[in-house]
């Protein structure tokens, strides 16, 4: 089967960001396909680089960016929610003129239409937040 | 099942101020109107808040959007459903929420309403019809 997951929550505050990376994980080891994982509301705040959570601690934003890498998966974090939390990528950051970014690069920026799309092309589109 | 139109049911549960899922959820919304879809919204819980009207937020310095739910029928979406236990339980009755409607291009453009009182039993069925469901 195909999924779309959308995060809606933070991490570290909430669990769901980690019961949707253990879903994918273990939906990937059986065989299933990701079609993309979607980052909406605060679940933004889940592609920083900037985190340090502490060593004996899971790393959400490493987690995540590895099954990435490790599957491909596309990643996309929404822009309209991304920039009202101050969540911006290299490109955004020299557009809006900002003197910093933090979006760890195994994520990708993009508008809603994705979200709506990855629910159109996958069977399940699953809701990961409170 | 990759082809084809979906239906979308956009569910809003919570109180329109005090959290951005409701302003959120509604962007999303308006962004699924330009692919095409069968789109419909459901209101229950607090989220019956979402669309009462005359709302104000002077002084709580929240942005009022509430005015973009009536722009809903410009985007062709046009199935709302209210569902009757929880107006009932806050006290509230169709009379207290915005009249959202839309111009039907099958009948001369008339005007006609976009919102369905249904029952739980009757929302429980609706979300049951639905390929996806987006709940916030």
């Amino acid at each position: 089967m195909n999924f779309t997951l959308l995060i809606n929550e933070g991490p570290y505050q909430h669990q769901a960001s980690d019961t949707a990376y253990q879903f994918a994980k273990a939906a990937l080891e059986k065989g299933h396909e990701i079609y993309r994982v979607f980052f909406y509301n605060d679940g933004v705040n889940n592609a920083t680089r900037l985190a340090i959570p502490p060593q004996d601690d899971r790393n959400i934003t490493e987690n995540w960016a590895a099954l990435a890498k490790e599957h491909e998966l596309d990643m996309v974090v929404c822009i309209a929610a991304a920039q009202r939390r101050g969540m911006l990528d290299a490109d955004e950051a020299g557009r809006q003129g900002k003197d910093a970014d933090n979006i760890h690069p195994a994520f990708r920026i993009s508008g809603l239409g994705q979200l709506v799309e990855g629910g159109i092309q996958a069977d399940r589109l699953l809701t990961f937040g409170d | 099942m990759s082809e084809g139109i979906k239906k979308f049911m956009f569910m809003n549960t919570k109180a329109p101020y005090g959290t951005v899922y409701a302003l959120e959820s509604l962007e999303v919304v308006l962004i699924s109107a330009a692919f095409d879809q069968d789109v419909s919204l459901a209101f229950c819980d607090d989220g019956v808040f979402q669309i009462t009207d005359n709302q104000k937020t002077d002084g709580s310095g929240m942005k009022n959007f509430s005015a973009a739910y009536k722009a809903l029928g410009d985007y062709d979406i046009n199935k709302i459903y209210v569902e009757k236990e929880s107006l009932e339980e806050r006290g509230l009755t169709m009379d207290n929420l915005m009249k959202l409607t839309y111009e039907d291009e099958d009948d001369d453009w008339a005007e006609k309403t976009s919102m369905y009182l249904v029952t739980r039993a009757e929302l429980a069925d609706l979300i049951d019809e639905q390929d996806v469901t987006i709940s916030s």
